[in-house]
């Protein structure tokens, strides 16, 4: 038989081993590279009937005194134009147009230099809108955990101390959090990968998958429990992911699958939502066997505490400073 | 046992066959005879799949009193709808986000200068002298009294014959030019008429000339309702809400169809895989649970027509991500069959067990998303992020449905062959 528990510490090493990095760039700034629905500023797709060179198009925009625009292509040939919140029209009390909205001024100065453009989308956010999202977000994700570790607590009521498994479905949870936040940080500072309430979309989704997939595992270990196949609990365990196997690869699998189609075949708005997802699906499978489960046994054998126990006698005390 | 499974497995058919004459994607508008009549909508997509452009406005507050606030939003969404109906955009959707915000969205309609000029203004009230000459022909002339003289309205009962009214407060400023107003027109057939957005609201007679700066509007047919609305147009206009618009995202159609398109071709690759791996991997309870995944699909979208759910790029994710669940569902379900089969339980037995035995982890994993659906759906409301609560009805309504269909359609076609010589056939159930 597999012995899957006996390594725990092999997972909780290679979840560190992604996760730390992620932290580290968490902790430079700036953290996340935020899209204009949490910084503000304006955002517009074009598309230039003739064929035009990206650097042109910088240095136009750069005589309209948009230095700061960032400029892509998009897949289709499209040009994506990020400038800080255009200037909306200025009007006296007569209410006569003093300065004309600056989308239009940038509009007109595009056209009469490249020739004939369409505007496929525009966005423009100011700056008060973005403020509170984020806080909103987490304070959503909060009492999500709490909804959900009451909830797991409760259809666990019937085994020894159920409070663990919902715990420990929480820990996996937020191992998933971090593991695609991170990620997004070092996506942010390498490929400009930006934020934008999708993105959040998809880690609440992740959030919802894994705790989902925790639960299925779980409730394997909670059938084992009741029936009473062993009496150790780490062999429970094992037997447990052991026997979920095949449904974890087979569900794990097809979702991937339908999410690798929908990021290599799907529209260009949803690339990074799906990106968000097919990550956390890959985390959410791995945290719910190899985190969640192996972290039951840890508490049950109070590895830490045997841990420390193990350490202290070892300890040299430290001499005073002379 | 077989009988009652066969009548639920012609309910499915029935059920199915209903569905899906709502869902196909033709509009029909017919009187069928006896019934009345019928009309079949199609699919309502959000901006980002038809194109438009949502604008979201924030309404500053800060100058009013706190109970002020909400009956001043009331008004100014109703003002709102009022000029963009005006412009004449069809099925607006306007509604307000949280205290002070307000999301305007405007199908199909792409250059919006004029509708953001036209609906960014603060609302306007004029009071004005109306008289008459002998041939009946009225002369207006303003009065300077605006909405900047009235303090407040509100709708109320007559003191002594308690008919509706609507009660009216002015500021001294607005008091003084007020008596002076209804000293000239008191006595004659003179009105005065009040203008909001340069539409006219009522144009009530003077009786006396009014002192002090209260007075109200009685009379004509005013009912409790009509006082009300009256009540809350004339304070739209007393009440100076500046709005600002905070937020603009205007996508072309063309865009918003080909990401669409795109997406329902990568949908459907991603949906022919798993059933081809369903049917190789499982045979055919595969095959019975890729039939239930198109019946699942169905009915998904016909709840979604109904609700009716306004259908958006994260709306679509969320149902993509429900079918993942209600095929875990499945998963589960021939996992434990194939365990029990192979433990040595009988074919029929085994689909029971099977059943009974996937069932808590189907429960209990559903219920946790249905958790974090629902504070999706508050998070949502609550900053106004219509995207994140497009995603949680649908995957809501997906996972309902996700458990109806393993436990209910998977199970019912699975006993239809429990009963009879098929499940003597192991190869057929890959065990």
């Amino acid at each position: 038989m597999l012995d899957f528990v006996g390594k725990r510490y092999w997972y909780f090493l290679f979840s560190a081993l992604i996760i730390i990095p992620g932290i580290i760039s968490l902790l430079i700034p700036p953290a996340l590279k935020l899209g204009i629905e949490f910084s503000s500023g304006s955002s517009m797709t074009v598309a230039f009937e003739a064929s035009i060179e990206q650097a042109d198009l910088r240095q136009e925009l750069e005589n309209l005194g948009h230095a700061e625009a960032i400029i892509q292509r998009t897949g289709e040939g499209d040009f994506l134009i990020r400038t800080k919140a255009l200037e909306p029209e200025v009007k006296d009390e007569a209410g006569t147009v003093v300065t004309p909205a600056e989308r239009e001024t940038v509009e007109t100065a595009l056209r009469d230099r490249f020739g004939p453009l369409a505007v496929l989308s525009f966005d423009s956010v100011s700056p008060t809108i973005a403020a509170g999202i984020v806080r909103n977000a987490i304070i959503a994700v909060a009492l999500a955990s709490v909804g959900i570790l009451l909830y797991i607590t409760w259809a666990f009521r019937r085994l020894p101390s159920p409070f663990r498994y919902g715990v420990c479905a929480i820990v996996a949870m937020v191992h998933d959090a971090l593991v695609i936040v991170g990620l997004f940080s070092i996506f942010g500072k390498v490929f400009n990968i930006e934020i934008d309430s999708m993105f959040i979309t998809g880690v609440l989704t992740i959030i919802g998958y894994s705790v989902h997939d925790t639960i299925v595992v779980f409730d394997r270990i909670r059938d084992n429990l009741t029936k009473g196949v062993s009496r150790s609990f780490e062999v429970t365990v094992n037997r447990s992911i052991l026997e979920t196997l095949g449904r974890s690869l087979t569900t794990g699998l097809t979702v991937l699958f339908t999410l690798l189609a929908l990021y290599l075949f799907g529209g260009v708005t949803i690339h990074n939502f799906i990106l968000v997802l097919l990550i956390g699906v890959v985390s959410g499978s791995y945290s719910s066997i190899f985190n969640a489960s192996q972290l039951l046994v840890v508490w049950e054998n109070n590895d830490i505490g045997k841990f420390i126990q193990r350490v202290r006698p070892a300890r040299v005390p430290a001499k005073p400073r002379g | 046992m077989p009988r009652r499974n066969t009548r639920i497995f012609i309910g499915i058919i029935i059920l199915t066959a209903l569905a899906l004459f709502l869902v196909w994607p033709r509009q029909i508008d017919v009187t069928v005879p006896g019934v009345g009549p019928f009309k079949r909508d199609v699919m309502r997509l959000g901006l980002d799949l038809q194109g438009g452009t949502e604008l979201v406005l924030q309404a500053d507050l800060s100058r009013l009193e706190a109970e002020d606030r909400q009956p001043a939003m009331q008004s100014v969404l109703r003002i709102i709808d009022d000029r963009v109906n005006a412009f004449g955009v069809s099925e607006p959707v306007i509604q307000q986000q949280g205290e002070n915000r307000i999301s305007v969205q405007l199908a199909g309609v792409k250059d919006i200068a004029e509708a953001k000029k036209l609906i960014g203004q603060t609302a306007r009230l004029e009071f004005v002298e109306r008289t008459f000459d002998q041939d009946g022909n009225p002369t207006d002339t303003p009065t300077g009294l605006t909405g900047a003289d009235l303090k407040r309205a509100s709708s109320g009962l007559h003191p002594t014959n308690n008919t509706p009214i609507v009660n009216l407060e002015f500021t001294d400023q607005g008091a003084k030019i007020f008596e002076e107003v209804t000293t000239r027109l008191a006595g004659t057939t003179g009105e005065i008429a009040i203008f909001l957005d340069n539409e006219e609201l009522t144009s009530p007679t003077v009786k006396q000339a009014i002192s002090g700066g209260k007075a109200y509007i009685e009379g004509g047919n005013m009912t409790l309702e009509s006082a009300r609305i009256l009540a809350i147009q004339l304070n739209a206009g007393a009440l100076p809400v500046p709005l600002v618009i905070e937020k603009e995202r205007s996508v072309d159609a063309t865009l918003g169809a080909d990401s669409v398109r795109k997406s329902i071709l990568a949908g459907e690759i991603g949906l022919g895989i798993v059933l081809l791996f369903l049917l190789l991997y499982y045979r055919l309870p595969g095959f019975l649970a890729g039939l239930a995944l198109v019946i699942y699909t169905i009915l998904v979208l016909t709840i979604f027509k109904l609700w009716p759910v306004t259908l958006t790029l994260a709306g679509m994710a969320g149902f993509i991500l429900s079918v993942g669940m209600a095929i875990d569902a499945n998963v589960l379900i021939f996992e434990r069959m194939k365990e029990e089969a192979r433990r040595g339980k009988t074919p029929r037995a085994a689909i029971e067990a099977g059943f009974d035995g996937a069932w808590p982890a189907v429960r209990d994993s559903n219920i946790s998303t249905f958790i974090t659906c629902i504070i999706l759906i508050w998070f949502g409301n609550s900053f106004g992020a219509t995207l994140v609560k497009g995603f949680a009805y649908t995957l809501f309504i997906g996972v309902a449905v996700s458990m109806f269909s393993a436990i209910f359609i998977t199970r019912t076609f699975l006993r239809l062959f429990a009963n009879s010589r098929v499940v003597e056939n192991r190869r057929l159930f890959g065990w």
